[in-house]
């Protein structure tokens, strides 16, 4: 029996899908929301330390599964690897309802003006596909309001100099200042620097009819048990399904698009939860898999028009892949700095993002999220032994006495990272798997180091007595779990997949809303950019419909 | 949080006999893949990477337990590399000094150790699977075994936590904080 007609499929509920999820059946079109992975319902929180999205030693707690998902990772000198979700090289960020926002540290940061004008401020970089996007940040700032009244953001920009600007505060306050921020604050600012708290997607107060935060140390990584930490998968979800016009249907595998003879998709093919293979017709397709997700999606959906993919006719689609280089510093102090409260991450400045001289770019930088007794086994400076008493006495000693400073650089893209559909391997469904390969630009390194030196500069102001920088000195390629790129927006087709208002150029009812549309993936983690632009997305698909389709 | 107070076990006397004599902590263990004798040599291994003094160490903490439980599960890709390397660390053992791993010395081990760290330990068995990459790898079993969350197999009672000072996760339901009470069918009634 054949699966009834719907106005939209939407492949993937992460941060992208579930907000355009949402905003269309709202709008009262019908809408199936396609998800690989499962539900993680607050109650099913494991708190296991090593087994997370963070410390993946065995195995990581929200998906994809570990045994019919592989990829395959080409090293520099041409060395294939099959990978699986626990290997770094697997780039991976999550697979369940509510994608990398379940278990995300929840920063939510607007992007600054300049990072929608890479090229024009700043120039290309020699070996670099750098490029303004085709949006400004005014185009994007009434979405970014929306995405952090709608799934709540809590926080104090106001003391930073640097944001773009904003016509309302954010929702929630921030927490009040933990122990390391207290140490942390005044020290930037008696560096000259302008210290503030995140903005995280995380409720400090009760909000949309959850509790505030509970202070626990087990956040970045984890899904949260008492509901607090805002993914789409309890905010815009859950709007969707309550709307009656959306219908999730997790455990299924998108296997590929499928076209009409005039050239618009007409279905999409997936295995469902029991491993058959169905046809779901569809007036519109929303691809949200994420960036090497959606990409693999496309390349994986051939035709008679689109022989290298579907809206590859210009052999972008997996192209530019990139995430951020974090590189930072860990200071040892002669006092302990230790906070029992969560979640950690507190306080940032964002004087480094933008005109460092020298420099394309830069981060912003912040302290990190709490560190289990595991992860900071493996953090101890060069020269500790690895075992024995000594390393005890390092745990002993310094694990209440340690602070952690990083930032996530934004990374020049590259025309040669990149995602294709691997020729051989397939998954546990017969599917090509994704094949990752390149590297990425040596200007990376540059402001890595920059991000160390700063950091390093923070805690000694801060009083560490020891400081042992955590930078990144070899170039990799580059994706994880802030992968973008690979789908960007432009409004060249030969030089972009999708257009401004993220369709395919070449297909006029397929659009992609994740951080593969992203031209450049500014000095911050993207989540909150991803919702902005999802919701930019279903703005332009409500206004331009009309029944059966796109006007 | 007061600390509690350990008994401190001299190496002299854990290395009395050839056989490992039974510690409390592994009365009435029954293996899921270490052997005996292997799991006798993780015992020792682990105590040196993790040694008791005022704190327990590696022992006490049930490491072993947690490396025997993950080798027959989610670690069985190391099977291999474990059943080759105790090997050959009783090869080595041996070549240095005539005894196995479990009757050497403290300082005779440590000795054994560093030389597997820097891959030069003897033994022909370190042709087929490199001495450094065994060691490694079982250093951060060691260090998963007793940093990491009671519920793997080490870390009894949380032991390095509170050598940490660190409150442990309190005991929760699994229900949603927010339910109201119902019976829980799972539960039996007392």
């Amino acid at each position: 029996m054949s699966l009834k007609h719907v106005n939209v499929v939407v492949i993937g509920s992460g941060a992208g899908g579930g907000v355009v999820a949402k905003e269309l059946s709202e709008a009262g079109l019908d809408v199936v929301l396609l998800e690989r992975g499962r539900w993680i319902t607050p109650d099913q929180d494991r708190k296991d330390d090593l087994r997370n999205q963070r410390t993946t030693v065995l195995g990581p707690s929200c998906g994809p599964d570990e045994e019919k998902e592989p990829r395959v990772f080409v090293f520099p000198d041409g060395r294939e690897q099959v990978v699986w979700p626990a290997d770094g090289n697997y780039n991976n960020n999550a697979a369940c309802v509510g994608g990398g926002t379940v278990s995300y540290g929840a920063m939510a940061w607007r992007y600054m003006a300049q990072d929608f004008r890479m090229k024009s401020i700043y120039g290309v970089p020699a070996g670099s596909t750098l490029d303004d996007w085709p949006i400004t940040y005014d185009d994007l700032e009434p979405f970014y309001e929306k995405a952090e009244i709608e799934i709540g953001v809590s926080g104090d920009v106001e003391p930073n100099p640097f944001k773009a600007p904003r016509r309302r505060p954010l929702p929630m306050p921030p927490l009040p200042d933990s122990h390391e921020t207290q140490i942390l604050k005044p020290a930037a600012q008696r560096l000259g620097w302008h210290p503030f708290h995140i903005p995280m997607l995380r409720n400090t107060v009760p909000y949309n009819g959850r509790p505030g935060c509970m202070r626990c140390r087990w956040c970045c990584g984890f899904s949260c048990e008492c509901d607090a930490k805002n993914g789409t998968q309890n905010t815009v979800i859950r709007t969707a399904l309550a709307s009656g016009h959306c219908e999730l249907r997790t455990h299924c595998i998108v296997a590929e698009i499928i076209l009409d003879a005039k050239g618009r998709a007409k279905a999409v093919d997936y295995f469902d939860g029991g491993n058959r293979r169905q046809t779901q017709t569809a007036d519109l397709v929303v691809v949200s898999g994420g960036a090497i997700e959606s990409a693999r999606l496309l390349l994986n959906s051939r035709s008679a028009l689109f022989p290298q993919g579907l809206g590859n006719r210009f052999d972008w689609v997996g192209r530019n892949l990139q995430g951020h280089a974090y590189s930072g510093a860990f200071g040892l102090f002669d006092h302990d700095v230790y906070d029992d409260l969560g979640p950690g991450a507190e306080i940032a400045i964002c004087d480094f993002n933008h005109g460092n001289p020298g420099l394309t770019g830069g981060m912003l930088l912040a302290n990190e999220f709490c560190r289990l007794p595991y992860q900071v086994a493996n953090m101890a400076p060069p020269g500790t032994p690895r075992w024995g008493k000594a390393h005890k006495d390092y745990m002993r000693t310094w694990f209440r006495r340690s602070m952690v400073i990083m930032g996530p650089s934004q990374e020049m893209p590259v025309f040669d990272s990149r995602v294709q559909a691997d020729p051989k391997v397939k998954d546990a469904w017969g599917i090509p798997v994704a094949r990752l390969s390149g590297m990425d630009h040596p200007h990376n390194l540059e402001l890595c180091k920059f991000a160390s030196d700063k950091a390093e500069l923070w805690l000694k102001e801060a009083g560490a007595i020891q400081v042992t920088r955590r930078q990144k000195t070899q170039s990799w390629l580059s994706g994880g779990q802030h992968q973008a790129g690979t789908c960007r927006m432009g409004n060249d087709p030969k030089t972009s997949v999708v257009d401004k208002h993220c369709k395919l150029h070449d297909v006029d009812n397929v659009f992609v809303a994740d951080a593969s549309v992203h031209v450049t993936n500014g000095g911050f983690n993207p989540v909150l950019t991803i919702m902005a632009n999802a919701y930019r997305t279903a703005d332009y698909i409500k206004r331009s419909w009309k029944t059966g389709g796109l006007a | 949080m007061t600390r509690r107070f350990f008994l401190r076990v001299s190496s002299a006397t854990l290395l009395a006999a050839p056989l490992f004599p039974p510690l409390p902590v592994l009365a009435g263990t029954s293996w899921r893949f270490l052997n005996e004798t292997e799991s006798a040599t993780v015992v020792a291994l682990c105590e040196r990477i993790i040694p008791a003094d005022a704190d327990p160490g590696a022992t006490w903490a049930g490491v072993v337990q947690f490396i025997d439980r993950k080798l027959a599960g989610y670690y069985h890709r190391y099977q291999q590399l474990y059943r080759l390397g105790l090997r050959g660390i009783h090869q080595s053992s041996l070549a240095l000094y005539n005894k196995s791993f479990v009757e050497l010395l403290d300082v005779q081990q440590d000795e054994l150790l560093h030389k597997l760290e820097a891959n030069q330990a003897p033994g022909d068995i370190w042709k087929q699977v490199s001495a450094a990459a065994f060691f490694d790898r079982l250093v951060d079993h060691t260090m998963q075994g007793f940093y990491g969350g009671p519920r793997h197999g080490g870390n009894r009672d949380a032991v390095s936590w509170h050598m940490l000072n660190l409150p442990t996760a309190p005991v929760r339901s699994r229900r949603p904080l927010t339910a109201p009470w119902s019976p829980n069918p799972n539960v039996p009634s007392v």
